[in-house]
């Protein structure tokens, strides 16, 4: 066998011979050929119910920048609604500090999306095509729709604000004309800003997330809602909180039960990663504050610091609400059981029940 | 708006006005020898830079570990037992006779398959065929698979692209553009295959030794790597567009020492693939079946067909792959819902409350 002259040179083997595999797990009997004469599998016995535990499938490159984009996307959403409604119903303070939230918010999520771009400089690339079956696009549109009308409406506000100091020049009666209208467009554009990074999640393969494509929706306008309306109740005075604690008692009912909903009706496998490890500690806790704030709002959200700490309250359980569906989401893609069990076991359902032409695997 | 599910022409379909032969690769991995030459030659080709730290992952002779941005052919090495190689051959058989009413579910077919009987092909319970009835070897067997992206009919990656960077080509495959994409990630969550993903700096420490306290000592770089392209954007296989264009076959293929990687017009190659395995049906290997050969599929049939010995999900590829951008419309739907009952809880609260 020896071929090299270099082969003088090697050091013996080590007892046991060379090529034995890592960590010298014991071979099962009955494989035979330990003498030698046949081959023999280098590395111990596994589970091939996937390659060496690799994931499948890969998960988003996204950072935490991207979970705090899905929370600040919706506080801006919600709160350019509320700001929408009080601009109708002429709550004035309401108005101004929900404006001035929505653009805060809008600003916030835009710059940690933008930084979590590969290559943030070319981010305007986004707006040089429309495109319906990427959310990722249409999201982009909505997000530059709803900051326009969200921006004119909060610079009429930091105007007032500051007494008519801002250079605006011959500009300020167009600004006072165009706020209403463009505070109704962010009022229009905030649902669908809250809403669309649900579809975003949903639109891939990550087992989690997609498996949760019927009620994620409901989930993320639910928390935007009790997001927004909590934030509302902090910086607002009670008088003119009334809308926004209605709002966040109905967000705090829609974001229970859609949960609820959302994990019951999922593959079982793909919803596990929403229970365990850290996502399911945020999403408990994000359900125990959710509670919490809102039986605050309705036992004492007119007194002002109950409704400050039952709005803090809610603003941190959507925060967890976000933080755990896609800490969840990107620890399900990096676990090829997550994908492959819900994929063996829709398979075999659809075979038993006589769908048996549409399988990627076939015998001819 | 493009067909989202269900058999097409994708070239078509995206309205090219002078559609090709769509293009695609036939990967025969029963004839695969693991030599790596396909990994090579690709990362020759396509200038893709290191990636990983030449360190041994432990599974077999697969160092590569898994497709990714800098690699976009990756040879699986997999080392099976007896037991396995009946399992496996027992759930292509369970393949072969779907259809008919006493077999379930291929998961549930392997210890029932012996029963079965008749069939020449079963080993005898216990004891080893000795030659004759099938090519390889009982006691053990190495599977080598060259995987490679699918090039989707309807490809997850391009679907969710939001700049357009990702596109389909006049042979019906999918490529990137390397300067128009901005790297946010979407396609690599999109692909139902773990196929695209974003460039790192190519290397796993050398450079920058980005986290990963401790491990200092490890990894030093061997040898002068040369600047990493494309850094920071999405990359997978182009199936060698650049090649295409020029009548040219891709590298894999072209290097290919065994034809394993066999590459021509998809609709040949997927009659090559049903030739083959009905070839290896009449020698007894009921093991041996088709990937991505069935346009009724989750993706709408794949653009690289594959012959496996075992289960998908065996290689590391998902056994029911479907494209996310399939149910769009109803997601769409929902969150029309949802943002409707957003709006509705939102009236309720200002004419509730209305002093």
């Amino acid at each position: 066998m020896t071929a090299s002259d270099y082969d003088s040179v090697r050091p013996p083997d080590p007892p046991g011979g060379r090529r034995r595999g890592r960590g010298g797990k014991p071979r099962r009997a009955g494989w035979g050929g330990g003498d030698g004469a046949r081959e023999m599998p280098m590395v111990p016995d596994a589970e091939f119910t996937s390659y060496y535990g690799r994931p499948v499938v890969k998960p988003a490159p996204w950072g935490p920048e991207i979970a705090a984009y899905l929370f600040l996307g919706g506080v801006a959403g919600g709160s350019a609604v509320l700001a929408a409604g009080a601009q109708l119903a002429g709550l004035d303070e309401l108005r101004r500090n929900a404006r001035l939230a929505a653009i805060g918010a809008v600003s916030l999520g835009a710059v940690a999306l933008v930084h979590d771009l590969g290559r943030p400089e070319r981010f305007l690339n986004m707006l040089r095509v429309f495109k319906p079956t990427s959310p990722m696009s249409v999201g982009s549109w909505i997000l530059s729709a709803f900051s326009a009308g969200a921006g004119v409406a909060a610079a009429a506000e930091a105007d007032r604000l500051t007494g008519e100091r801002l250079p605006l020049g011959p500009l300020r009666p167009l600004l006072r004309a165009v706020e209403g209208p463009a505070g109704l467009s962010a009022g229009a554009f905030g649902p669908l800003l809250a809403v669309y990074t649900a579809v975003l999640l949903s639109d891939t393969a990550t087992p989690t997330w997609n498996a949760a494509q019927g009620e994620l929706p409901f989930v993320f306008v639910s928390s935007a809602s009790l997001a927004s309306a909590g934030l509302a109740m902090v910086t607002t005075p009670v008088a003119q909180a009334g809308p926004a604690r209605t709002l966040a008692l109905l967000g705090v009912a829609g974001d229970l039960a859609a949960t609820q909903l959302m994990t019951r009706r999922m593959d079982p496998v793909a919803a596990e990663p929403l229970h365990e490890g850290r996502p399911g500690t945020m999403l408990r806790l994000s359900e125990a504050l959710a509670v919490a704030g809102g039986l605050g709002t309705l036992l004492g959200g007119r007194r002002r610091w109950v409704a400050a700490a039952s709005g803090a309250a809610l603003v941190a359980a959507s925060a967890l609400t976000r933080f755990g569906v896609f800490e969840a989401g990107i620890a399900s893609a990096k676990d090829p059981r997550y994908t492959i069990e819900p994929q063996k076991r829709r398979l075999a359902a659809r075979r038993a029940a006589g769908i048996k032409d549409d399988s990627v695997t076939t015998a001819r | 708006m493009p067909q989202l599910a269900g058999p097409t022409d994708p070239a078509a379909d995206a309205r090219w006005p002078d559609v090709q032969a769509r293009k695609g690769f036939f990967t025969d991995t029963s004839i695969c020898i693991g030599c790596k030459a396909c990994e090579v030659a690709c990362k020759e080709w396509n200038g893709n830079p290191r990636d990983g730290n030449l360190e041994l992952l432990g599974s077999s002779y697969d160092n590569t570990g898994a497709l990714g941005a800098s690699t976009w052919r990756h040879v699986a090495f997999i080392e099976q037992g007896r037991e396995r190689i009946e399992e496996a051959r027992a759930s292509g058989r369970a393949l072969v006779d779907l259809g008919m009413p006493s077999v379930g579910a291929p998961g549930q077919a392997g210890p029932a398959a012996p029963a079965s009987g008749a069939a020449p092909a079963d080993p005898a319970e216990g004891a080893p065929v000795e030659g004759g009835q099938h090519p390889d070897t009982p006691e053990f067997r190495w599977l080598m698979a060259s995987d490679v992206c699918k090039h989707c009919t309807h490809a997850g990656c391009l679907d969710v692209c939001p700049t357009g960077a990702l596109f389909r080509t006049e042979f019906g495959t999918v490529v990137v553009q390397a300067d128009v994409c901005n790297g946010c990630g979407t396609c690599v969550a999109g692909c139902p295959f773990g196929v695209v993903e974003r460039r790192t700096d190519g290397t796993a420490g050398p450079r920058h030794d980005r986290g990963k306290p401790g491990r200092s000592g490890h990894g030093e770089r061997k040898g002068e790597q040369p600047e990493v392209p494309n850094l920071n954007v999405a990359q997978k296989c182009t199936l060698c567009y650049d090649r295409l264009l020029d009548d040219q076959v891709p590298a894999c293929a072209q290097t290919c020492p065994t034809t394993s990687i066999k590459f021509g017009d998809h609709a040949d190659m997927v009659d090559q693939a049903r030739e083959r395995v009905a070839e290896l049906h009449a020698q007894g290997r009921t093991e041996a079946r088709l990937y991505g050969a069935n346009d009724l599929d989750g993706v709408g049939g794949t653009g690289s067909v594959f012959l496996l010995l075992d289960e998908p999900e065996a290689y590391g590829l998902p056994p029911d792959p479907r494209v996310a951008t399939a149910d769009l419309p109803r997601m769409y739907q929902r969150a029309g819902l949802a943002a409707a009952g957003m709006v509705a809880a939102a009236a309720i609260a200002f004419l509730g409350s209305r002093r």
